[in-house]
């Protein structure tokens, strides 16, 4: 009994750790597609340039191979912004989400020249490996990384609430959001929210890096496409026009798919994208806006 | 009569270029036709995408399931009697036990993927814009996992192989020029009509008393039943087959064809899936050997795709409504820009 209940619990935190990470990711992409309308699927992509940034630079201090990580995603972040979202504003979704799929390409071929220049294919990434070790809670072992990647979520949500919340920048960065043209026309500047969105969605992109590498040292070109897909179905299942709704929608869909993995038998573990997609089309015909858009119809568009 | 030129044109245009890329096939060396016919195969696949995603306005990443669906029946179905009880052991005993010829397999892969698009689209087109995306994804998602898990109706994990090499120069060309007539009756037909004003503009299109719902089924149904007959095609190119190959770079590649090409048309479709295949094959011949541009060099793995995707992204940069910009091949040019 005891050990079914503490399992439970281990599950259950291993759940949240999954959940808060995504729930990260979710507020990248959340973010860059409220200003831009944009869904940016090489967001991926900055993950693993910066966990390749953490193996390349295990050699070095912890915080500098940390903030080493932070600048490149940033940087590349950045760099997508200027040489790819901008000539694209104004594009239709399906031209922009298509462009983003060359760009993740693209970028994850670089990746596998520079990784095989050594001859061998993936890269450790070991500077931040501690973390996954066990602390015993009561009885239950949970990894330390379940900690610092809830506390981490927690933190950031709350930083970037009170920023959006209290400052210029925020105030203008949710006007652009709920209508860009009539903000502009109010004089925000569009280049400068689009860029604060770019820029915190890098940083976002920069602490997964890191919190990924803990998980999993083992860095390859493929590395966080699978999170970043699955993310990606979380954020319009949670419901991508706003913020908050796509941010659970991320939480979510780790949560629950950590918690179906668990509850399948060992057998039929195989099926458990079948069973989670599943889920993801019911959800989708019964709340075609988003689970969590409460108070929203989907209105038809007038002429 | 112009107008009659211009329909005319629309069809003649691609069925021509597609019939030119059969014969270069059939006077290329051994090693460089499958490359043609890989080519070949993805105008249909492309076209077959096409259909439903062009016509409809609504995105799909689905269409690659009824692909995998068409491939791996067609696969199964054709793979000698004899061979079967050694490679496919596990599979259900009416599968084991029976096979089919090369035509009957193409219609059954067209049947079922068909089939399965119905299945699938009667609750699912009912959603549009990102929501459709992500649930027709989901369609994907599972059709992958349940193929590659359920050993009892394929070969699960491992690779079918043994399955006859049947698609030549002929059946490569003829499979994309049915594709093309296909798309091409559907979309000057009434049904096709009601589809695109719904895409123009459903709110007018629904006034004016279009069943939306209904006209994307039909044309989601069609779409299915040419993937998955470009699917039986493709898996008679390749001979062998995972569920890999038939999953998201597929949907990936396939999708940037059509929007590279250009959404909206159907000369699009087939320019978009001539050319980005056709730069891919220069591309991986390049990286097996000396390619002589200006100078002659080696490129080493991984270039291919980087080149392939840095084009991809330039064009849809500089030019976002694809290489034909959307439009049916005209001859008149003038006419084409009175038009605009």
């Amino acid at each position: 009994m005891s050990t079914i209940a503490s399992v439970d619990l281990q599950t259950l935190g291993d759940a949240f750790g999954q959940g808060a990470i995504y729930a990260l990711m979710a507020v990248g992409i959340g973010l860059v597609f409220g200003v831009l309308r944009l869904v940016n699927f090489a967001y991926g992509q900055l993950i693993m340039a910066g966990a390749y940034t953490l193996a390349y630079t295990s050699g070095w201090p912890v915080a500098a191979s940390i903030v080493s990580c932070f600048a490149v995603v940033v940087t590349l972040s950045l760099a997508m912004d200027r040489l790819v979202f901008r000539p694209l504003r104004g594009s239709s979704p399906a031209v922009m989400l298509v462009t983003t799929f060359a760009v993740s390409f693209f970028l994850q071929a670089l990746a596998l020249i520079i990784d095989l220049r050594d001859g061998t294919l993936g890269q450790i990434a070991s500077s931040v490996a501690p973390l996954n070790q066990a602390v015993s809670v009561g009885g239950v072992d949970v990894r330390k990384v379940t900690f610092v990647a809830v506390g981490v979520a927690v933190g950031a949500l709350v930083a970037l609430a009170l920023v959006l919340a209290r400052t210029t920048i925020g105030l203008h960065t949710r006007a652009a959001a709920s209508d860009f043209r009539t903000a502009r026309l109010l004089g925000v500047r569009a280049n400068r929210v689009i860029a604060f969105a770019v820029v915190v969605s890098g940083l976002l992109a920069g602490a997964v890096a890191v919190l990924l590498t803990v998980q999993n040292p083992f860095v390859q070109p493929d590395f966080a496409l699978e999170d970043t897909i699955i993310v990606l179905v979380g954020v319009v299942v949670g419901g991508i026009d706003r913020l908050w709704t796509a941010t659970l929608g991320g939480f979510a869909i780790g949560f629950v798919s950590v918690l179906v993995n668990a509850a399948l038998p060992t057998d039929k573990t195989v099926f458990l994208p079948s069973v989670v997609y599943a889920l993801v089309i019911v959800v989708l015909l019964l709340r075609p806006a988003g689970l969590f858009a409460w108070g929203r119809r989907a209105a038809v568009e007038r002429v | 009569m112009s107008r009659r030129l211009d329909t005319l044109t629309e069809l003649l245009g691609p069925a021509v270029i597609v019939i030119l890329v059969g014969a270069l096939a059939t006077t290329a060396s051994a090693s460089n036709e499958v490359y043609f016919l890989n080519a070949l195969v993805f105008v249909a696949i492309v076209v077959a995408i096409y259909v439903f995603v062009g016509i409809s306005g609504v995105l799909s990443f689905g269409q690659i399931s009824f692909v995998a669906v068409g491939a791996f029946a067609a696969g199964v179905m054709t793979v000698p009697v004899d061979s079967k009880k050694g490679v496919l052991t596990s599979v259900f005993p009416l599968l084991r036990d029976h096979s089919v010829g090369n035509v009957p397999s193409l219609l059954l892969a067209a049947g079922l993927g068909g089939v399965f698009a119905f299945v699938v689209g009667l609750p699912l087109m009912r959603l549009s814009g990102l929501a459709a995306g992500i649930a027709t994804f989901a369609v994907l998602e599972i059709t992958h996992n349940v193929l590659r898990e359920w050993t009892k109706i394929g070969p699960g994990a491992t690779t079918l192989a043994l399955v006859p090499e049947t698609t030549g120069a002929l059946q490569a060309t003829l499979g994309a020029l049915v594709a093309i007539v296909v798309a091409f009756l559907y979309q000057r037909s009434r049904r096709g009509r009601l589809l695109r004003a719904s895409r123009e503009d459903p709110a007018v299109a629904r006034s004016v008393g279009v069943n939306i719902h209904l006209e994307r089924l039909l044309a989601f149904t069609l779409s299915g039943a040419l993937a998955g007959f470009a699917g039986a095609l493709y898996v008679h190119l390749l001979g062998s087959i995972t569920t890999e190959q038939v999953y998201l770079e597929l949907t990936f590649l396939t999708l940037a064809m059509l929007v590279v090409g250009g959404l909206t048309s159907l000369w699009g479709a087939v320019i978009g899936a001539l050319g980005v295949s056709g730069l891919d094959s220069f591309l991986s011949r390049a990286e097996q050997s000396h390619v002589h541009v200006v100078l002659t060099f080696t490129l080493w793995q991984g270039t291919r795709l980087v080149f392939l995707a840095a084009i991809m992204a330039l064009v849809l940069i500089l030019r976002p409504s694809g290489l034909t910009g959307g439009r049916e091949l005209r001859l008149r040019w003038s006419l084409r820009r009175g038009r605009g």
